[in-house]
Formats: structure tokens, sequence, C-alpha cells
């Protein structure tokens, strides 16, 4: 960063592209050097992937020129891509599960022998240093099947290198990582920089980009808007320029005074997954459930909400008895989830708005056994304007909307079955940062109305601008109860690595 | 947000399929005569009437991204059973409750299966159309049944006073309109298109994915029994080979119609104007001395149509928005 290299690796000029009606592209730029780690910022529908996938070679552009090392490339499919040397590692990595790491990471090109056998030697020594210089404990003879998804990643780069790639995208690599993981990521992306591998790196975390990387690309509505070293700028600054606007109040923390017990769990159980976990939610509270990634917290809610089975253990909601195991039941008591996957679990992507949003109140919209269709498309509308959804109409199929729209959608469908314990599941995941605000807000005004709200979240300013009360579960176990006025950052993150909390075990 | 509803004139799937109706009735005018009087409509209708009582709860099961291939193996033992019933001596009305009931605990069995074990459909049904046709060799092996009541037979064969119209197709008529509303205005209808398009967000929402599969696929059970009562009645003759092979038939009726393969879409009315489509086009080929093998093959390509057709068009249409589209981009810069 220090002495900045004369040429850039790769460079794009005024790329567009458009997909039906979509304009997701209009003038996409970007200069990559080597040894650089590079954020690409902006919300979601900025044209942040469909930029990301063009270098892939997944997209052809409509218009604009790339340039590698000097020369105009046009890349026709991805192996253009990966010949040039660009990889790509996407959140979700695609290995094939049954196959060892080292087999994924030569598939399709594994040495041979004379006689045209695998060398099966040769590919788990190359892995295995290859494992090693990335400083990660793999085996390369180790199934992929039940790695984690941080590990695959690893095994995503590994497979990059042996590729030679020289370029390397992460797009939101750290999304569905825990902190050590992501510790151990940031520390692979920093011995590649010093190997003067470029590293494009998106995130929506921006302490991230304070950490790792030295320059930074801001997109919004599709163009590429301004251009910084990372130390230049701080989070103000950049949030101002992702979103063109300035953001009050992030998080509208409401003072309210809590009333009634909403949601009691006493003692709830299910065997190596969670273990007598006991917490109250009452009207008008907010409660965080924090934790890693895998510590159980979203099957809590899931057993609440009776999607999982559960073991053992009570649920009251309003004072009454839940019987657990059905959402149907969950939902007719006043209790709504809205789950972490809003793509698998929330929404019906190719059915329209409206239909989305009547699933949950199918019942109540039918007059003499017969669903009303303006009935059904009033009630889409009306949410939609009260959670400020951005639709040209409630009849388009839910997933032509961005994230944080869908989201919307979701908590609209859910808001509909007039909830008195609202489960939330990680709310602003992947959606930007106007959209977040606005979640924030939706919440805040439930909790005045009375609602009583049981948040997870992995994002810890979330937690600590929004909960009235901290929960961290570690391993299954709740191991802290921590109060707004005492809850910060390495409390939090010392109970979530499982270091008792003796301040909060007697009031749990 | 609210958006005034407006007259929607592009291309659909149903209208394609009004044209294509109109041509194919054009078409069994053209090769013979014969083909628009009264008598040969009323075959043409009276011919369906089995196809289109199974293609109805079909539908239903498709959009819900299930399938069941033992309709016609349910029909052809509900057919089996209402002649060993007769022969036992019981009395009409009551074989053919009994009947009913058969299908109903045949779909049941199919429903619980798919359900309680969460295997996929098609290699469960596919191994219920071998068993429930085995049933109904069980039941009366190579023999046929002929000797029905005559009150009963004659409702098979006549016609709705002087009209054109065969009485079973009367039981067409009403169980088209009680699906057509259960799919398209029901709470039940709504939760199969969610199931069909996403059934873990659906399961999510609070729908009882489970318990509306089983009601599914009781339903069919109920129709292909009904189906081989009719059909049982119409021929005047239980066999047990009643009905082989007609899940082809029914499911290329449900695929033409516009439901997609993988769930989540279609309507009835759909697969109402494809059925009459293919009632009619076989029927003028008949009419015309087509031998049946070509007959097959005639479903076979409406079959292909339907999944190449949408397909293509949707492709053309991709290519202009994107010509469109990037003409915009250079212009907005």
């Amino acid at each position: 960063m220090s002495d900045q290299p004369l040429s850039p690796r790769l460079e794009l000029r005024g790329a567009s592209k458009a997909f039906g009606e979509v304009q997701a592209l209009l003038n996409g730029c970007l200069a990559l050097y080597p040894g650089e780690v590079h954020a690409l910022l902006g919300e979601n529908g900025a044209g942040k992937s469909t930029l990301v996938k063009i270098l892939a070679g997944v997209h052809k552009p409509d218009t604009g020129t790339l340039v590698i090392d000097g020369v105009q490339r046009h890349f026709a499919r991805p192996s253009d891509a990966l010949e040039a040397g660009i990889a790509v590692i996407y959140q979700e990595p695609t290995l094939f599960a049954d196959l060892s790491i080292a087999e994924n990471i030569y598939m399709g090109r594994q040495p041979l022998d004379r006689l045209g056998r695998i060398r099966y030697d040769e590919m788990n020594r190359w892995t295995q240093e290859m494992l090693v210089s990335l400083g990660v404990s793999l085996k390369a003879t180790q199934r992929v099947q039940g790695l984690s998804i941080a590990d695959q990643q690893v095994v995503e780069i590994a497979k990059a290198l042996s590729l030679n790639a020289n370029v390397l995208i992460m797009d939101e690599p750290t999304a569905a990582l825990s902190r050590p993981e992501v510790e151990r990521l940031f520390a692979i992306a920093e011995r590649l920089r010093t190997a003067n591998v470029a590293i494009l790196f998106i995130t929506h975390r921006l302490e991230e980009v304070f950490r790792l990387t030295q320059r930074i690309t801001i997109m919004r509505d599709g163009a590429a808007v301004y251009f910084a070293q990372t130390c230049e700028m701080d989070h103000d600054s950049i949030v101002a320029r992702m979103v063109g606007r300035d953001l009050s109040t992030y998080y509208p923390k409401a003072d309210v005074t809590p009333g009634e017990i909403g949601l009691s769990v006493r003692r709830l159980s299910r065997t190596g997954v969670f273990r007598d976990i006991s917490f109250d939610v009452r009207q008008g509270e907010i409660v965080a459930l924090s934790g890693l990634v895998g510590a159980g917290r979203s099957e809590v809610a899931r057993a609440i909400f009776g999607v999982d089975p559960v073991d053992s253990g009570e649920v009251h909601v309003m004072g009454h008895k839940l019987k657990l195991g059905k959402p149907a039941t969950a939902v007719r008591a006043g209790v709504a989830l809205v789950p972490e996957d809003r793509r698998q679990q929330g929404l019906a992507l190719d059915m329209p708005i409206a239909r989305n949003t009547s699933l949950t109140v199918l019942n109540k919209l039918v007059r003499f056994g017969l669903i009303s269709g303006k009935a059904e498309r009033e009630l889409a509308s009306q949410w939609g304007s009260k959670l400020k959804l951005k639709a040209h109409t409630v009849d388009a199929p839910a997933g032509t909307l961005s994230g944080g729209n869908q989201q919307k959608v979701v908590l609209g469908k859910w808001l509909a079955t007039h909830p008195r314990v609202l489960i939330i599941d990680e709310p602003t995941r992947g959606i930007d940062v106007g959209a977040k605000a606005e979640v924030y807000q939706t919440l805040a005004d439930l909790v005045k109305e009375g609602m009583a709200v049981l948040m997870i979240s992995s994002e810890l300013p979330e937690v600590l601008g929004m909960a009235d009360r901290v929960l961290v579960m570690h391993e299954g176990r709740i191991t802290a109860d921590i109060p707004r006025v005492e809850a910060n950052e390495e409390r939090i993150m010392a109970a979530a690595l499982g270091q008792t909390d003796p301040a909060s075990r007697k009031a749990a | 947000m609210a958006t005034p509803p407006k007259l929607n004139l592009r291309f659909t799937w149903e209208a394609m399929l009004c044209v294509v109706l109109v041509m194919s009735l054009g078409l069994g005018r053209g090769l013979s005569a014969e083909f628009l009087g009264t008598a040969n409509i009323s075959n043409l209708l009276a011919d369906f009437t089995e196809i289109a009582l199974m293609a109805l709860p079909m539908t239903l099961i498709i959009v819900a991204a299930e399938i069941d291939l033992s309709v016609a193996s349910v029909m052809g033992m509900s057919s089996a059973l209402m002649g060993v019933l007769w022969h036992m001596g019981l009395p009409m009305p009551l074989v053919v409750v009994l009947v009913l009931a058969a299908g109903v605990l045949a779909g049941l069995f199919n429903g619980l299966v798919i359900v309680r074990l969460g295997l996929p459909s098609l290699a469960i049904t596919i191994g219920t159309l071998a068993m429930f046709r085995g049933f109904s060799y069980l039941l009366l092996g190579d023999q046929a049944i002929a000797d029905f009541p005559a009150n009963w037979t004659t409702f098979g064969i006549s016609t709705v006073g002087e009209s054109f119209l065969p009485q079973p197709f009367i039981l067409v008529i009403i169980a088209a309109i009680g699906f057509t509303v259960l799919l398209q205005s029901t709470a039940f209808g709504r939760s199969l298109y969610a199931i069909g398009s996403n059934q873990t967000a659906a399961h999510f929402s609070g729908v009882d994915v489970a318990r509306t599969k089983i009601k599914l696929f009781v339903l069919s059970g109920f129709m292909s029994a009904l189906a081989g009562i009719i059909y049982t009645l119409r021929f005047s003759s239980a066999r047990g080979d009643n009905g082989e092979g007609f899940e082809l038939s029914v499911v290329a009726a449900v695929l033409f119609g516009g439901v997609s393969i993988f769930g989540g879409k279609g309507s009835l009315v759909g697969v109402l104007l494809s059925l009459l489509i293919i009632g009619v086009l076989k029927n003028a080929l008949t009419l015309y001395d087509v031998s049946s093998e070509v007959l097959t093959i005639v479903t076979g390509l409406l079959l292909l149509s339907s999944v190449l057709v949408p397909n293509i068009a949707e492709r053309l249409r991709a290519a202009r928005i994107k010509r469109v589209m990037a003409a915009k981009a250079v212009a907005a810069r």
C-alpha cells in the first residue's frame, strides 16, 4: 500500500448490463492493483453482484471495456476469466460434498500417471502444501461433507490459487462466518496480499473495510460513484456516499416501559442442539439472542415456532401454554417468525407479492369459503405502504425485489397476522443501509405498540443499538443475560466464546 | 402502491390454447362433414369423461409440485372391484359407495407413504401404479363382468334430454366448476401454489404441508374411482385392464394446459381448454381414419410443445428486451 504499483492488474470501464427490463448496471468502473485489498461497497441492488459476475465471465456486459494487464479482453464464459487469473469466492461455496478436499481442488484436471490413473499421492501432497501455506489445519484427504462454510471457503481459495489466480474476488465472504472464522479469513487475505494477489472484497460490514482494505470503490444505482483510499474515509462518510443522503438516527431505540410477559420459555431442550433454555420477553421489550453462528440460536427460535422438534420444556405465550410442534398452532397463539433465510424459508419467490403477504392470513381473507382477490391485494398494498415497500405493483413476483424489499414483504406477511410475539432472525442480513434503517424503525414502532420482540442477530452493533436485554448463547446454552446499560462488545463476545458471565446467571 | 386493475392483453398460454382450440375445430370440420353433428359432439365429450375427471385433481397435485401416476390403476382397480361386488349380490348404490371408499383408501395410502416417509411421489406412485393394477387383475383375472343393471348402464350412454350433452358429462362440468373454485379461490388452493413454489416457506408460514398433500392424494383416489365407475357403466364392462395407460393422457392434458411440472404455476382454465383440444383432435383424426399409433404420436407432440413453446417464447422476449435496454443504457450515459 505504501508503494502503489504503476499499472492496474485489472481495469473495468463503463460496463453496463440489463436483465429483462431491469438495468442492473449502468456505469461499472473498477481498477484493481496487485497487492491490495480493495473494498467494493454499495447498497443491495447498487450493481455490485452484476459487476462481479461480469469480471467472473458469468455475464457478458452490454457495453464497456475490460482491460487485464494492459490488454483488452472479452470473457465469453467463466473459464475465460479463470484463465486470465480471476477467481471468485462466493458466499456459499459450491463444492462436491462427497469428494475429498484434494479431489475438489483438482476436479477435472487431476494429475495422471501413464496408465491414466489418478495420482492421488501427488494430488494430496500438493493440496496439503497449499493448505499449510494458507495457515489452516485441514487435511487434503478429508471429505468436504461436514466442513463449515468457512472451511469450504478456504477450499475454494486453495482451488483458486492452484489455478494460479492472482485476482481473488470475495463476494460477502464473512456474512455467514463467526468471529474467529472471520479473523482466520483476514489472516489468509493478508498473506495473499503480501504475495501480490489483488483482492476485491465485498461486505456490508464497514468495520471489516477499515480492518482489511486499502482502497474502496463505492457504487450507487448501478454506477461507481466514489473512489478513495480507505484511510481517508470514516464510517459516516462512507455510509453517506452509499445511500446518497444523510442518515439521521440509525438505531431509533424507543423508550418503552416493559409490560406483561409476552413470551416465556422454560427449560427448552433438544438433544445435541440446545438445552435448558429459559427466558422471558416482555411486551414492549426487544430481547436479543446473540452468540456465534451454530450456537443454536435459530434452532431455539424454530423450536418455539414449531418448525423444529423439541425433547422437553415449555413455552407460554401471553400466559397460555403453547402446544409445540406445528407452526399453525404458534401462529394462532400470536407468534410470528421472520426466518433467517428469506429466500428459502420466508418467501415463495415466483409468487406475487400479494399472494406472499396473504399466505399467513388466508383463513381471515375468506368470505363464504372463498378468497377475495381484492381484499388480498388491499392487504398487501396496506402493509407495503406501512413498511415503505418499493414495488411497482403487488402483482410482481417477490423474487424481482431487492433483498431489503423482500425482507419488508416477509415482515408484512407476519405483521398481517397481528402477532403478540415477533421472533425475527437476522433482521437485516444482506440488506442495504437504507432498508436496515427502515427495519429498525419498524421494530421500534412495534415495541411502542406493545410487541414482544425476540431478535436473533450476529451483528453486534445492531444488538447493542436495538436490544433492551442481550441473551448470549454458546454451544446450545445461554451463558449470559445482560441488560442494555451493561452490554458491550467485550462482554457479549466473552459469553459467546463460552466464558460464563457471573453477573448474569442469577438473573436468568 | 395501489394500482388500478388494468386490462392485460399480453400473451398468455390460455389465450394461445383458445386459438389452438378454434384451429382444431376448423380442422375437424375440414376433415369430416359429420364432425359437427350432434352425435359426434356427444361422442367427443363422452370420450374424455374419465381423463377429465382424473385431470382435475392431477392439476392440483402438479401445482403442489407432486404427481400421481397411479390414477389409471386406481381407476382399473375400481372397475374390477365394482364387478366383483356386483357379482357378490350387493345393491348398486352400495357398490358405488364401496368403490368410491376403496378409491379414497388407495389415495390415502399414496398420501401417507409419501408424507410420512418423505419420499418423492414420482417413485411412490410408479410403485402403486403397478400394485393397484396388480390388485385389479387379482380381483377379476382376465374375465369381464358385463351384466350390470340396465338402468345404470343407460346413464353411461344417454344424453341429457334431446341435447348433445352426455349424462356422465354433467359430472365433469360439476367437478370442473368445483375444482376451479377450490384451486383459484380457497385457502386450500392458495396453499397449493405456495407449496409448489417453495415448500419450506409454506411450512414456515403455518401451512400444514403434510395434511394438505394427504388431502390431495385422497381427492385423486376418489376421482379416479369415480372415473372407473363411469367407464364401467359407459362400456358396461368391468375389466382389470380398464384405463390402462390413461395416466399418460392425464398428465399430458395437465402439462399442455400450462401447468408447470415444477409446481407453483398453472390454472384449471388452461387444463380444461387443453382437454377440449386433445378431445377434438383425437375425435377428428379418428373420423379421418387415422390409426391409434398416430394418435399417440399427436399426444406426445402436444406434450413436447407444452414444454418447448413457452421456453422459446421466453427466449425471444428476453432477447428483444435486452436490445432495447442496451440502447437505453448507452443513451443514459
